[in-house]
């Protein structure tokens, strides 16, 4: 089955595979500069204990993202 | 020495993402003949530096890291601004062979702007101990500018870049940068604001590149555009409102 869900509600350890940015502007030209593009796979390292900011691996670089930008971005997790 | 100083340098900027070993190529090109300045109402700092190669001088700036030219952070509005105003003679797009995918990010947009442009794929001693094998030959034609491969903390490949770099500069190669085509509704779109930006700015700017920023909402690129409207016999700076949303 796959669904789509945010970014955000990704595991650690779980490997999220882009669909869409639902996201305008400055945001959304820095997060697609950062390799949040459709089709690319994010990696999620680790979650800070509230979940925010969470650290994840893209395009061969470990970058830490805010909720505020992680839920505006979805995919499907691969491998379920 | 005999004309040093009669004949203008070539002007050659690094650009690439942070961390790509540009300041190091910058060292390994310019040696000790270097010093840092503050550009114009800006507080980043840009390194500039030069050499002498084959009886002629160059100028090179080390423009600040950046992961793209288009995000409006000061240091993206730096290197975007000397690429796009001071027109170097060539930019070299320093590129970690180890993080191509990343990499070309930045290198597209900067073929969007430019003709004159130069890949340095380095760390390629990096990429070789991964097994990371690059086809420079494919790469080249397909972004249709030079590419060459460099170690720039061993000095490999150094030699070879100083090459390619003055035959770019003095348009002994022709580069066909590879440009981005857009579907028929942007292209159209593009087609009519570069012609408004064309009767301003002649042919100094590059109006396509330019015009797709405005299609983009660029605020700062409308900014730095306005400020640099020729002052005589110009139509007045209103002509240069994009007629699309600018982003708030
Ligand atoms: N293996 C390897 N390391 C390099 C090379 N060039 C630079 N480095 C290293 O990469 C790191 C970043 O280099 P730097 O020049 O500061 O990168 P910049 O942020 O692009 O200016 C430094 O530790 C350099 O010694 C190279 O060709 N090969
Ligand atoms: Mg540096």
């Amino acid at each position: 089955m796959n669904t789509e869900i945010p970014l955000s509600e990704a595991k650690p350890g779980q490997t999220l595979r882009i669909n869409r940015l639902e996201l305008d502007g400055t945001m959304r030209r820095r997060l697609l500069d950062l390799g949040f593009i459709p089709g690319a796979d994010v990696h999620i390292l680790r979650k800070s204990p509230l979940g925010d900011p969470v650290a994840l691996r893209v395009s061969n670089t470990t970058i830490a993202l805010r909720v505020e930008e992680s839920s505006r971005i979805f995919g499907e997790v691969l491998g379920e | 020495m005999k004309y040093p100083s009669k004949e203008m340098p070539y002007r050659i900027a690094l650009a690439g993402n942070p961390n790509t070993g540009k300041s190091t190529l910058f060292n390994t090109l310019t040696g000790l003949r270097q010093h840092t300045g503050n550009w114009p109402g800006k507080t980043v700092l840009c390194a500039e530096g030069e050499y002498r190669f084959q009886e002629k001088n160059y100028t090179v700036v080390d423009l600040p890291g950046t992961y793209s030219l288009y995000s409006n952070s000061a240091d993206e509005e730096v290197a975007r601004d000397y690429i796009l105003f001071e027109q170097p003679d060539v930019t070299i797009v320093v590129l970690d062979a180890t993080s191509l995918e990343r990499n070309l990010n930045l290198a597209l947009q900067v073929l969007e702007m430019s003709d004159r442009v130069v890949i340095c794929l380095n760390m390629i001693d990096e990429a070789i101990r991964k097994g990371i094998r690059i086809h420079d030959q494919k790469l080249s034609s397909k972004l249709g500018v030079p590419v060459v491969k460099t170690s720039a903390r061993d000095g490999k490949g150094i030699n070879e870049l100083k090459k390619i770099v003055t035959r770019v500069a003095e348009g002994r190669i022709q580069t066909r940068p590879y440009r981005i085509r857009y579907s028929e509704k942007i292209e159209e779109k593009i087609q009519s604001i570069q012609s408004q930006i064309e009767n301003i700015f002649g042919d100094q700017l590059p109006s396509r590149w330019i015009a797709l920023r405005l299609l983009d909402g660029e605020r700062s690129m409308l900014n730095a555009l306005k400020k640099r409207i020729p002052k005589e016999g110009a139509p007045d700076g209103a002509n240069l409102k994009s007629p699309y949303p600018v982003e708030a």
